[in-house]
């Protein structure tokens, strides 16, 4: 059975496989009976929009159907079921579970209960593979994946998209340029394993410094629920912001990307630039989780 | 009985020392255990105050080998290797012996175990296995530390502190 956890558990190999089967699909060359009469089990703890609709709109785009909890309020949690008994029950409903849940690893331990392949859309500030495999195919749409310079800005301590992203370009001999307020830099233990497995990993206190030398630059929103409490979060909160200043004169080739949603990070006037992707980005989570769909169902 | 030359010099030497712990006819005797860290092997190896064996502990003994260390010895229960392998966490250079009838019936170090199941608790509060799932915690041992099967965090340091 094949689950999707983790980026960690692909290798350059089987991620270039599912972005070139995704490549396919936006090029419309798929079957749209292909998942015909299977069921996808939408379980999601934590809010979402673009996740859990794409993931239903690829698998209605496949030929499948897409059933959902409509809230934690209203589901069996709140009578103290454990997520591993709602994963075993779910099992006998459904052909496959996408789960999103506030808890790092609740993915993991859904994929040791779950009679069926079990796709992780994030949990907690642990990972978010669709995210990155998403983010990829929209930076090869521009460019190669191989030695690029991606700068990574924002909450990069709290900010799981930017964890698996960091892990994935990390197999593309890609240099890490990261810049974050105080207090949320990228965790030191994933820093010191990218630069162990060979990635440069350059720290930068002000994004203006790197700006013109990237060829990515991924910004991420602060994640204002994983903070302990307001104070904390209001103390770095609109820290940083992407303007069409700061974007003077950088490569041609710039894509500004962003797993959304933003707050305030970006300024709605960089929209217009050629640079802004995020929208794109947004809209190729659909072939992308279509290829997900197929390689855990098809 | 005239003993040896070896056992002459240890004899002497449990007697300038105070004998610390008596011998033991057959069971199991921890030795060269990082010194302080008796009774954390103990739980690791699930031997609480509310388990039956009869047991000595030792600790901050001289050693030639580590300088100070601690010893445990187990009566009447001889410790398999992957009960004792646990300890290597915390006791990397800790040896067994198993005795039967006074003697040294087989001596073995210890071997860090490559998964370790239940013993240490994941210090991110964040995990799933720090909630009230039916699982046990679980760590993939690697060079660099212990990574948490289910969160990814890597313990480097500070092993004994997350000890369940």
């Amino acid at each position: 059975m094949r689950h999707i956890i983790s980026i960690r558990d692909l290798n350059r190999h089987e991620i270039d496989e599912i972005l070139d089967q995704a490549q396919n699909l936006q090029a419309h060359h798929h079957d749209p009976n292909a998942l015909k009469g299977k069921l996808l089990g939408l379980l999601f703890f934590e809010p979402s929009t673009r996740t859990r609709m794409s993931f239903a709109s690829a698998m209605a785009r496949l030929g499948g159907q897409s059933i959902s909890m409509d809230s934690v309020e209203a589901s069996s949690m709140v009578k103290g079921e454990t997520l591993a008994d709602t994963i075993r029950v779910v099992s006998g409903y459904v052909d496959t579970i996408v789960l999103r849940h506030p808890k790092e690893g609740a993915a993991r331990l859904a994929s040791e209960f779950a009679q069926v392949p079990v796709i992780n859309a994030g949990d907690g500030a642990g990972q978010h593979p669709s995210q990155t495999l998403l983010d990829l195919f929209t930076i090869r749409q521009s460019m190669q994946l191989r030695g690029i310079h991606v700068g990574l800005l924002g909450d990069l301590r709290y900010g799981r998209t930017a964890h698996s992203l960091a892990h994935a370009l990390s197999l593309y001999q890609a240099t890490l340029h990261t810049i974050s307020p105080k207090g949320l830099e990228l965790p030191s233990g994933l820093a010191s394993e990218l630069r162990d497995g060979g990635t440069e990993v350059i720290e930068h206190d002000d994004i203006q410094e790197v700006v013109k030398d990237l060829d990515v630059l991924y910004v991420t929103r602060i994640q204002r629920e994983r903070f302990p409490d307001s104070a904390s979060y209001f103390k770095v909160a609109s820290s940083y912001k992407v303007t069409p200043e700061l974007l003077t004169g950088v490569r041609d080739h710039l894509v500004v990307l962003h797993p959304l949603p933003r707050v305030d990070e970006i300024d709605p006037r960089v929209d217009r630039l050629p640079y802004a992707r995020y929208f794109e980005q947004s809209a190729y989570g659909i072939p992308v989780r279509m290829a997900m769909l197929l390689r855990v169902m098809g | 009985m005239k003993g040896t030359a070896r056992e002459d010099r240890k004899r002497e030497k449990d007697a300038r020392q105070g004998l610390l712990i008596s011998p033991i006819e057959n069971g199991t005797v921890i030795d060269h255990i990082t010194a302080g860290e008796a009774l954390n092997v103990l739980r690791i190896i699930g031997i609480t105050g509310t388990t039956q064996e009869s047991i000595s502990v030792a600790t901050n003994v001289e050693s030639g080998k580590i300088g100070y260390k601690d010893i445990v010895k187990i009566k009447n229960r001889e410790l398999r290797k992957d009960e004792v392998d646990k300890i290597a966490l915390i006791a990397p250079k800790a040896s067994i012996n198993i005795i039967r009838d006074y003697k040294v019936w087989e001596k073995k170090g210890v071997e860090i175990p490559s998964e370790v199941l239940g013993i240490v608790r994941c210090p991110n509060p964040g995990c799933i296995s720090n909630t009230n799932e039916p699982i046990q915690s679980c760590f993939l041992v690697q060079a660099k530390g212990m990574r948490c099967v289910y969160c990814d965090w890597l313990i480097s340091k500070d092993i004994t502190n997350n000890i369940i």
